[in-house]
């Protein structure tokens, strides 16, 4: 008994005692190389795509250590400008109400409609959709697919998603009809392939990610033209949006090397792997 | 009478330990009136229930209307009640009066083990079997009627513990006084046990109610989080703990505010709660 | 607190009389069954919980599982640094907790005796804290520990807001574990003119050992299982934390996250929750019969 109480309070003493050893001190420098720690938080279109890059970052630079963590769009915007965060993450443009923050593109992508892979219906027009996250359509057979209600999966207030979505289809947020909300692109995926009758909108760059990995989902094209990350590299996919890492006052030598990092020819692969389009700007 | 000087710093200790553990509630009942007061100053508390929806990040044109929440938390926990405390309750009775001892010590355990199983592996386990079950009867399965099923689950243990304690705590002359006039089981139960237990057996029915209340995860997993006031049991739902579980992460200003006011809110019922739980307490000691 | 009793009256000799009131055969017949159904109902749930999280996790679990880091979001990969960030906030949550508890339960048993006003004070407090929702532990950790002392989404904001939660559950069971210790103990120290710290020390202590490791045993189970209070204190980065100040994640996060948003991550969420449930079902079961050994071995000896 003894023991264990002992072994416990050891256990319990061990971390305070390693922090007290192990000081951080963030963009200090040693023999030229980068140390220090970078907070992102925001977009979950974008965290994965940064996380990728942060540990080829951290083998290069390997004083360096990189947290990500999602919550959306808005969150990473709140966070850059409170300073909870390095750098956010925001997978819209920024608004006219932001700009004190300055915007990195780091990759493009775009927005589509999913549904479950066993779905019937190959195609929606604009119309169809705003109908049906208007509640004004209700049954598949509507669209040409089964007899079976439909399961409206919509995206939580503050995300991009949602934002990016409204403004392609005209949609007021207030009026649509959701059944199921969703947070993270992870989860409107999950929860359509989980369900046959249901409808959702998330990343292109996510979507055709998980559809390759054997997600029962399906990927619908917009006024015709496929979604794929092909069509958002060409420019013809209508629903197509900049993904940003987001930066509030001075930019600091660490935040600096690593939006750099994330923007060069080194990380293409990353981005083309998770099914984004890389920026052309950089060299 | 000495008093040793290390007896003094003792005691003195002992004394800072408790005022620091007394005054917890008190400084969690602060933080909570502290960053609440951004969201009833400037949003009025007069639209927490007048507002047409929950819009809570739209700037100017925000709506912060708490009312969907607050039905979705009076649904779940009235109708996981409605299930678990019954069923508690009269698993609790076989515990004590039907099972044959070593019956009833297995019953026991399991039921103990239930207690300890955590709300996420609740929520997670009416996610991948309840709410399927529930899409077949009518979509799309995340809903309330998920939701009072998983809570109903979780709070069953809760009451059936504290039911047997209540049980237990019968005195022994009215159950040999029952089996003197020949009355039979039911009669003996219903009209001698329960009603000299019904203090314990309220107690049992509140502290049920409070963990429904309260509970966040399982809800959060099963009832799809549509902020709508649920016109039938398939409808999907947000409770305000789900609310604040969803929105709490990016949240900001006003918004982060009326957060905190729902979080008070679920504080304010609470305090409420415990306080009749501690009267029907005080009455089941005396009895 | 449990304890296993042996009815005076027994289920059999309850109801010997049912023969002689007749009128009352079908009430009686129709309430067995519900009292049956119940403990049925009750039985075939917990089968079905434990079912399914024991045989859908336990193909997950390995050594590998155990010691390897989660990989593509923890579909694929171990939970190695979820374990370790899951002790960090444990770890932090008992410093802090343990000698808060002891210190409170010590007053309240042993320097509050009657109706003392400090004492009434600490004691209803506490009852109102252990019914605080854990999402409003979350909200305030949050507002307190993250934002107001700095310490941000780090396991020491988690441990810390974990503290608050488990106080009033360690603190009931260490004064159940003291008031049981009888009072000829006490007494019999003070003739020996044993100073008030030697007799805690020397004799109080080590006779409510049992009762104390319970205590924390109960403590430890419900920091484990608790989710809803970390998401925005510890934060949910699956990397492994190099101090206290990192973020990280904890097992039942793990189970929400790999439930709700990784498609793909449900064999892994079983075989989480199965380490999980299985380390609860441990903790809390080697608490109860502590608490039962040592209750009724007490009251033997009184």
């Amino acid at each position: 008994m003894k023991h264990s109480l002992s072994s416990l309070l050891l256990a319990a003493v061990l971390p305070v005692a390693l922090v007290a050893c192990a000081p951080s001190e963030a963009g200090t420098t040693t023999d030229g190389g980068l140390s220090g720690k970078l907070t992102l938080t925001g977009s979950s279109t974008i965290a994965p795509l940064a996380l990728e890059i942060a540990k080829r970052f951290e083998e290069r630079h390997p004083d360096v250590r990189i947290d990500v963590q999602t919550g959306g769009s808005s969150r990473g915007i709140s966070d850059a400008r409170s300073g909870l965060a390095d750098i956010g993450m925001a997978s819209r443009r920024l608004k006219d109400g932001e700009i004190e923050l300055t915007a990195h593109a780091i990759a493009q992508d775009g927005v589509c409609m999913i549904l479950h892979a066993s779905n019937v219906v190959a195609s929606l027009t604009d119309d169809q959709v705003r109908a049906i996250y208007l509640g004004e359509i209700e049954n598949w057979s509507e669209v040409g697919g089964e007899d079976a209600p439909i399961t409206v999966v919509n995206k939580a207030a503050g995300r991009a998603t949602l934002e990016v979505f409204t403004k392609h289809f005209g949609l007021d947020e207030k009026e649509i009809q959701a059944d199921v909300i969703v947070g993270d692109n992870e989860q409107g995926i999950k929860t359509v392939a989980g369900n046959p009758d249901s409808i959702g909108y998330v990343s292109i760059g996510t979507a055709e990610y998980s559809a390759g990995s054997d997600v029962a989902i399906k990927l619908l094209p917009a006024n015709g033209i496929t979604a794929s990350t092909a069509s958002v590299g060409s420019g013809s996919f209508p629903i197509g949006r900049p993904l940003n890492l987001v930066t509030f006052g001075e930019v600091s030598k660490l935040q600096r090397a690593y939006i750099d990092f994330c923007r060069s020819a080194e990380v293409h692969d990353l981005v083309t792997g998770l099914y984004f389009v890389p920026v052309r700007t950089a060299q | 009478m000495k008093v040793k000087s290390t007896d003094r710093i003792l005691v003195w200790s002992l004394r800072a330990a408790s005022a620091t553990a007394g005054s917890l509630v008190l400084l969690i009942l602060c933080f909570l009136v502290l960053e609440s007061v951004e969201g009833i100053t400037r949003v009025g508390a007069g639209r927490f229930l007048n507002d047409p929806g929950w819009h809570p990040s739209q700037g100017a044109e925000s709506e912060f209307s708490l009312v969907p929440m607050i039905a979705a938390t009076i649904a779940s926990t009235i109708g996981a009640i409605l299930l678990a405390g019954p069923v508690g309750v009269l698993a609790a009775v076989f515990c004590r009066f039907y099972a044959p001892p070593k019956l009833a010590r297995a019953f026991r355990s399991i039921v103990e083990l239930l207690a300890g199983i955590p709300s996420v592996v609740y929520g997670f386990w009416g996610l991948v079997t309840l709410v399927p079950l529930v899409r077949e009867l009518a979509p799309p399965g995340a809903s309330l009627l998920a939701g009072i099923l998983v809570l109903a689950m979780m709070i069953v243990p809760t009451v059936a513990l504290l039911a047997f304690a209540a049980l237990k705590n019968v005195p022994p002359g009215h159950l040999e006084g029952a089996t003197a006039l020949g009355l039979s089981r039911w009669t003996t139960i219903v009209k001698v046990v329960f009603p000299s237990a019904a203090s314990g057996l309220g107690v049992a029915i509140v502290l049920g109610t409070m963990r429904a209340i309260g509970e966040t995860m399982a809800v959060l997993m099963v009832c799809g989080n549509i902020t709508k006031v649920p016109s039938s049991l398939f409808d999907p739902v947000r409770t305000l703990t789900a609310n604040i579980a969803l929105e709490l992460g990016y949240a900001t200003q006003e918004h982060r505010a009326v957060l905190f006011v729902s979080g008070l809110a679920l504080m304010i019922m609470i305090v409420l709660l415990v306080f009749v739980q501690e009267r029907l307490q005080r009455r089941a000691r005396l009895a | 607190m449990p304890e296993p009793t042996r009815p005076l009256v027994s289920g059999a000799t309850l109801g010997a009389g049912r023969h002689g009131a007749s009128q009352n055969n079908l009430a009686d017949t129709v309430f067995g069954v519900l009292v049956w159904g119940s403990a049925l109902a009750v039985t075939a749930g917990f089968l079905w919980l434990v079912g399914e999280i024991v045989v859908s996790g336990f193909g997950a679990i390995s050594w590998e599982f155990l010691t390897s880091e989660p990989a593509s979001s923890g579909r694929a990969g171990g939970i190695s640094t979820i374990l370790v960030a899951t002790l960090g906030i444990l770890g932090i949550c008992l410093a802090v907790s343990i000698p808060l508890g002891l210190g409170t339960a010590l007053f309240l048993s042993e320097f509050s005796q009657g109706e003392n006003r400090m004492g009434r004070f600490v004691r209803a407090s506490l009852d109102v804290l252990a019914g605080v929702p854990s999402i409003v532990f979350g909200l305030f950790g949050n507002a307190f520990f993250c934002v107001a002392l700095g310490f941000g989404f780090s396991i020491l904001s988690g441990g810390l807001t974990l503290a608050c939660m488990v106080l009033p559950i360690l603190i009931r069971s260490i004064e159940l574990g003291l008031r049981a210790v009888p009072n000829d103990y006490r007494v019999a120290a003070a003739a020996l003119d044993l100073s008030k710290s030697r007799m805690i020390v020397r004799v109080l202590l080590p006779a409510a050992a049992p009762g104390l490791i319970a205590g924390l045993l109960l403590g430890i189970g419900r920091a484990t299982a608790e989710t809803a209070a970390l998401i925005f204190t510890s934060g949910y980065v699956d990397r492994m934390p190099e101090s206290v100040f990192d973020s990280g994640r904890a097992l039942s996060i793990h189970i929400y996250d790999l439930a709700m948003n990784v498609p793909g991550g449900e064999a892994n969420a079983y075989g989480t929750a199965l380490v999980l449930v299985g380390l609860l079902l441990v903790i809390n079961f080697v608490a109860t019969h502590l608490v039962e050994r040592f209750v009724s071995g007490r009251i033997q000896s009184a």
